[in-house]
């Protein structure tokens, strides 16, 4: 059971790890709160199902249209339908949320409400400390190590992601200095959507596909960014690691587990934010004024 | 005579010199006079449910566009509520007549709970803070599946009253009482302080405003009409279910206020009443039922783009104007303020 739950736990950190710093990065950057993000994880997963197993494309070729695809898709959608009303923030807030159902709709109508399966990329799996692991389940995790090393390297290693950096941490100064900050808004969109798009490609075989598979995630990664801090890689990573082994040994140990699990991630950040009101690694902002 | 000339007076003067206060006159007498004039059960069903919603709306309103504290997780108070009178009158066979006043107080006690837990959060933090509870409650219904029906909810419930008719007065005048009465909360000191919360915490605070006993009323009062709105909904529909918890309404509660626009009580009972029916209207058609919540995000997305600031802010630009001198309003045809006669600056 350890060694399950130490799997599992470090598996699901993953995932929920490109999730969140995805959804941080945009909130960082556009002060956007988009209840959408997992929604363009659920599209990568169907657009993944539909060239994979309708059109008979090879694995890599599927992933990496379906990532570009939900990637243009989602710059496409902040340009017509944010962008418009970015000044009105609780315009946004709805703006993301009409979006998600809309998205949740359509493939409702051209799916049909079933789960879908979809055939594992890797078969076969490999015995480690006595309990086996499918490779599926350690692709996602090179996958998620890899484009989180990617993304820090962008972020940290190139000029673009010092332009997210600077906006994110104060945007009228940056925009002063020269940086386009709706540009770099949109970057930040799509460097963001990227990240869920792989995360739904990689788990599609793992999970089962269904249009309300947006919903559960929604809610973890909300706990997450908020446990680890707004705006907070680090936190949103150390978060995801550890929300991920609080559900893992849930499910695993305690009875009914598979029903709380939720329950009791949100309770642990509940139980923080009164300790720390900002989150475990967020900045105390000033207040903004 | 004397008070009918009275009256007479006050509805010219007051009423009928300002189109928004028009359009609410009617809208009241045409909800107290609809089943004389169109008593179809259909329609009857359909807006009985849009006022137990119209009262969820307003709730929701009170809190996050009068006070700032934008709750993702209002359908907590509509869910406990609801629960708590339909468990109160089927395992202890108390009348429901009561037991909505105990979902009331149960689901004001649950907003004095939450809004303690949150008091010292603020903008996104406290949004989705708040999107834990009903999730968190939903996790332990189903853990404790005897208790609480599990997934099929609490079914069997006792309705108010026999009559579709009966039951649509009971909601329409207990939604004209909660939500004039929210209205007349808002706009007292009350509100005013209110608005100094969200707008600036800490001035008010400095100001010698006690904000923690503010945050909490406004927390109890909200949870408190949102839960007697979930227990009405309870004894109508006759099921307490988990969907009275799920995220989906709690979305669903952001969307209507928006839409109709923040801080002003009547804009989300008008998005209620505008996108509810309409729904509803959409989803019955047959080949059209399928695309029933497509239309409404498409709608509310392009709506939003001409008007980020709501629909009745919006409307009421249109027709309104204010006295550039005394700060009243105007309709927006005339020339000269209606009070101090100081002409209109278009």
């Amino acid at each position: 059971m350890l060694q399950d739950i130490f799997v599992t736990g470090l598996v699901n950190g993953g995932v929920y790890a490109l999730l969140a710093i995805g959804f941080s990065l945009i909130f960082g950057v556009a002060r956007i709160v988009n209840i959408a993000h997992t929604a363009f994880y659920m599209l990568a997963a169907y657009c993944f199902y539909t060239l994979l197993v309708k059109a008979q494309l090879g694995f890599v070729t599927a992933a990496l249209i379906s990532v570009v695809g939900v990637t243009a898709l989602a710059v496409l959608c902040y340009r017509l339908v944010i962008e418009p009303v970015r000044e009105h923030e609780a315009a946004v807030l709805i703006a993301t949320i009409a979006l998600a159902l809309v998205f949740q709709e359509l493939m409702l109508l051209s799916f049909g409400g079933h789960y879908l399966g979809i055939p594992s990329t890797l078969e076969g799996g490999v015995r480690l400390l006595g309990v086996s692991i499918p490779y599926q389940r350690m692709l996602i995790l090179a996958v998620a190590a890899a484009m989180l090393i990617l993304v820090w390297a962008v972020l940290y290693r190139t000029r673009v992601g010092l332009a997210i950096r600077a906006t994110a941490n104060d945007l009228e100064v940056a925009n002063l200095m020269g940086m386009n900050v709706h540009r770099v808004a949109m970057v930040t969109v799509a460097l963001s959507v990227s990240l869920a798009a792989v995360a739904g490609v990689v788990v599609a075989p793992v999970f089962v596909v269904d249009p309300f598979m947006w919903l559960a995630p929604l809610v973890t990664m909300l706990a997450i960014v908020v446990l680890g801090g707004l705006g907070s890689m680090k936190g949103s990573l150390i978060g995801a690691i550890a929300i991920g082994y609080i559900e893992a040994i849930t499910v695993f140990a305690l009875p009914a587990g598979a029903y709380l699990k939720g329950a009791v991630a949100l309770a642990i950040m509940v139980a923080v934010l009164l300790v720390r009101p900002e989150g475990l690694f967020g900045v105390a902002f000033e207040e903004e004024r | 005579m004397y008070l009918a000339r009275r009256a007479w007076a006050e509805l010219k003067n007051e009423i009928l010199v300002l189109p928004s206060r028009t359009a609410v006159l009617l809208w009241v007498l045409a909800l107290l006079a609809l089943p004389w004039a169109y008593g179809d059960a259909y329609v009857l069903r359909i807006l009985t449910m849009t006022c137990l919603f119209a009262v969820f709306a307003a709730s929701w309103d009170l809190l996050a566009g009068y006070t700032g504290q934008v709750n993702f997780g209002h359908a907590l108070y509509f869910g406990a509520g609801a629960y708590a009178s339909a468990l109160l009158s089927l395992k202890l066979g108390i009348t429901p007549w009561l037991t909505i006043w105990a979902g009331a107080a149960v689901a004001a006690l649950f907003g004095f709970a939450s809004g303690y837990l949150v008091l010292r959060l603020r903008g996104s933090y406290l949004s989705l803070a708040t999107l834990a509870f009903p999730l968190i409650t939903l996790g332990i219904l189903f853990a404790f599946p005897d208790f609480s029906g599990g997934e099929l909810g609490i079914s069997g419930v006792r309705r108010l009253a026999v009559t579709p008719v009966a039951n649509y007065y009971i909601a329409a005048v207990s939604m004209l009482a909660i939500v004039f009465g929210l209205w007349a909360l808002a706009d007292s000191k009350f509100g005013i302080v209110l608005h100094a919360i969200r707008d600036d915490e800490v001035a008010a605070r400095a100001s010698g405003i006690n904000t923690l006993r503010y945050k909490l009323a406004i927390f109890s009062i909200a949870g408190a009409a949102a839960g007697f709105s979930g227990a009405l909904f309870a004894h109508y529909l006759r099921v307490a279910g988990p969907s009275t918890l799920e995220v989906a309404l709690s979305f669903q509660v952001v969307i209507w206020g928006i839409f109709g626009g923040l801080a002003t009580v009547y804009g989300p009972v008008a998005a209620v009443f505008l996108l509810y029916p309409l729904t509803e209207w959409l989803g019955s058609f047959r080949n059209f039922g399928e695309l029933r919540l497509l239309a409404f995000a498409l709608i509310v997305l392009f709506v939003l783009l001409f008007m980020p600031r709501g629909l009745a802010p919006w409307v009421r630009d249109k027709v309104e104007g204010q006295c550039p001198r005394c700060k009243q309003r105007n309709g927006a045809w005339r020339s000269v303020c209606r009070l101090c006669s100081a002409p209109a600056l278009s």
